[in-house]
């Protein structure tokens, strides 16, 4: 149940079911607006997974009510468009809206000047990895969502590019006054963007602000032995 | 030129434009193969309608709705797609079909006979082919979107399992059509070549829908009119003018 007026989301006891493989188990987290929720873990902890159960687009036990009439926007993150397919940037956001002008302001938003004319009609499959992220961005944008969901937005692009895109989301949040999940494996992204973070690994291991709940003990747990990454967010403290 | 002919260069054309349009779908939800052994499922629904003396148009119709839900269910119900299973079923109702279609009606079946192409085959091909337009419009943007990510079009909003299933039955219908033309054997190729043409040259969606369309429209009427000229059989005709077609728009293609 959503109580207070400010909590956007609350998760309560998820589970999620694969052929009989728990791949979730106990989740419960709440994310208040304009939080910026971070979801931490190693590979194959079920990041993507609970991002698509928030959705509703797999089936799961337990609750996740959003609070009502939310309106969602969604980054996925492994979208493969063929080189070939003949769809432009104009057609690809006209499957959300006809409003050309929404079409345009969502573009400038995302850091497309607004004055080039070739790219709403350059094709998906042309668009750097840095274009077609901003592109999905813009998409997600469209319809004025309260939420954003992202699902590890630097993944495929440059370091320089990572950058931006992480810069980008934390301008579009202050400007729309936006609530944010992003799935992400940088601890220091997570200390510099978020101010909640989830710890998973099939599990939550820990929830709450990144500077009282990020741990040894917990990375340790999150990530096995290997604790490669706190010591990188250490040194990279001391500078 | 008779008005027959003229009739039947029309439903062709029709069935030519419905068939690209659908097919350029198909093409991109990477379904072509699909297409193509699904049009054989056609015959055996034929053999059937022409023993017991009804349109095998008919006949290939209630076959393919049978086995679109088959696909159907199998890609929306289970994990991985079971692509095996559907070479060996649709191979199964071609070989059935072929020992249970009456001598006569054979060859016909398999590579169609456009002079047995009546005026009440034309008037249901017509009212198909605005029907396959009309509800495939409606439903277009939600299967591309669904074809950029299945993911973003169902966080959308968007419920995949009917529009997938309509889809599917409209390319269904469109290969019924196709069989009296050019037979179950080359039905597929009207749905799958002048879309996979069309794709070499189109720069967006709304022109490859055109190009696609207008290539199906072009390959129909240009190979029922060789057929005439040489008396050849149309279905390898419009086959073959489409997969030159083809041909030249790959050479056209842009690096």
């Amino acid at each position: 149940m959503v109580k207070d007026n400010d909590v956007l989301l609350s998760v309560s006891r998820l589970k999620v079911k694969f052929n009989h493989h728990l791949i979730l188990k106990g989740i419960s987290l709440r994310v208040k607006k304009y939080d910026t929720l971070a979801i931490i873990g190693p590979n194959g902890a079920g990041k993507s997974v609970l991002f698509r159960a928030l959705l509703g687009l797999i089936p799961y036990e337990g609750k996740v009510n959003w609070s009502p009439h939310i309106k969602i926007g969604y980054v996925p993150q492994k979208v493969f468009v063929a080189k070939d397919i003949p769809l432009t940037v104009a057609e690809f956001l006209g499957f959300k809206t006809k409003d050309s002008r929404e079409i345009l302001a969502v573009l400038t938003q995302v850091g497309f000047e607004g004055n080039n004319p070739r790219l709403l009609t350059t094709r998906l499959g042309v668009l750097s990895g840095g274009e077609f992220q901003r592109v999905l961005i813009a998409f997600a944008l469209l319809g004025d969502p309260q939420v954003l969901l992202f699902d590890e937005p630097t993944s495929g692009i440059d370091v320089s590019g990572e950058e931006t895109v992480y810069h980008l989301i934390h301008k579009l949040q202050k400007q729309k006054q936006l609530t944010i999940i992003f799935i992400s494996h940088e601890l220091e992204i997570v200390y510099k963007y978020a101010n909640k973070v989830l710890c998973l690994n099939k599990q939550a291991i820990c929830f709450g602000p990144p500077r009282k709940v990020i741990d040894k003990q917990n990375l340790e747990q999150l990530y096995g032995e290997d604790i490669h990454f706190y010591h990188h967010h250490t040194n990279s403290h001391e500078h | 030129m008779n008005t027959n002919l003229l009739i039947l260069i029309a439903t062709g054309a029709l069935v030519g434009a419905a068939s690209g349009f659908l097919g350029s779908f198909m093409v991109l939800k990477r379904m072509s193969l699909v297409g193509d052994a699904l049009s054989h499922v056609a015959l055996p629904g034929m053999a059937i309608a022409l023993t017991f003396g009804i349109n095998p148009m008919l006949g290939a119709l209630v076959a393919l709705t049978f086995a679109i839900i088959g696909i159907w269910y199998l890609g929306e119900k289970s994990e991985v797609y079971p692509e095996a299973l559907v070479g060996i079923f649709f191979t199964a109702s071609l070989a059935i079909g072929v020992l249970i279609t009456p001598e006569p009606e054979l060859f016909e079946a398999l590579f169609g006979n456009i002079e047995n192409i009546g005026f009440s085959d034309s008037l249901i091909t017509i009212a198909a082919a605005i029907l396959i337009f009309f509800v495939t419009r409606r439903i277009s943007q939600k299967l591309l979107l669904s074809v950029v990510s299945e993911d973003l079009a169902k966080s959308t909003g968007i419920k995949m399992f009917p529009i997938n299933l309509i889809y599917l039955l409209l390319v269904g219908l469109v290969v019924a059509l196709g069989v009296k033309f050019v037979g179950t054997l080359l039905t597929g190729a009207l749905v799958i070549v002048p879309a996979a043409a069309a794709k070499n040259l189109a720069q967006s969606i709304k022109g490859f829908h055109l190009l696609a369309a207008s290539i199906g429209i072009l390959s129909t009427i240009i190979g029922i009119l060789v057929s005439q000229l040489l008396a050849i059989p149309a279905g390898p005709a419009v086959v073959l003018v489409s997969i030159a077609f083809f041909v030249t728009s790959y050479a056209l293609k842009s690096p």
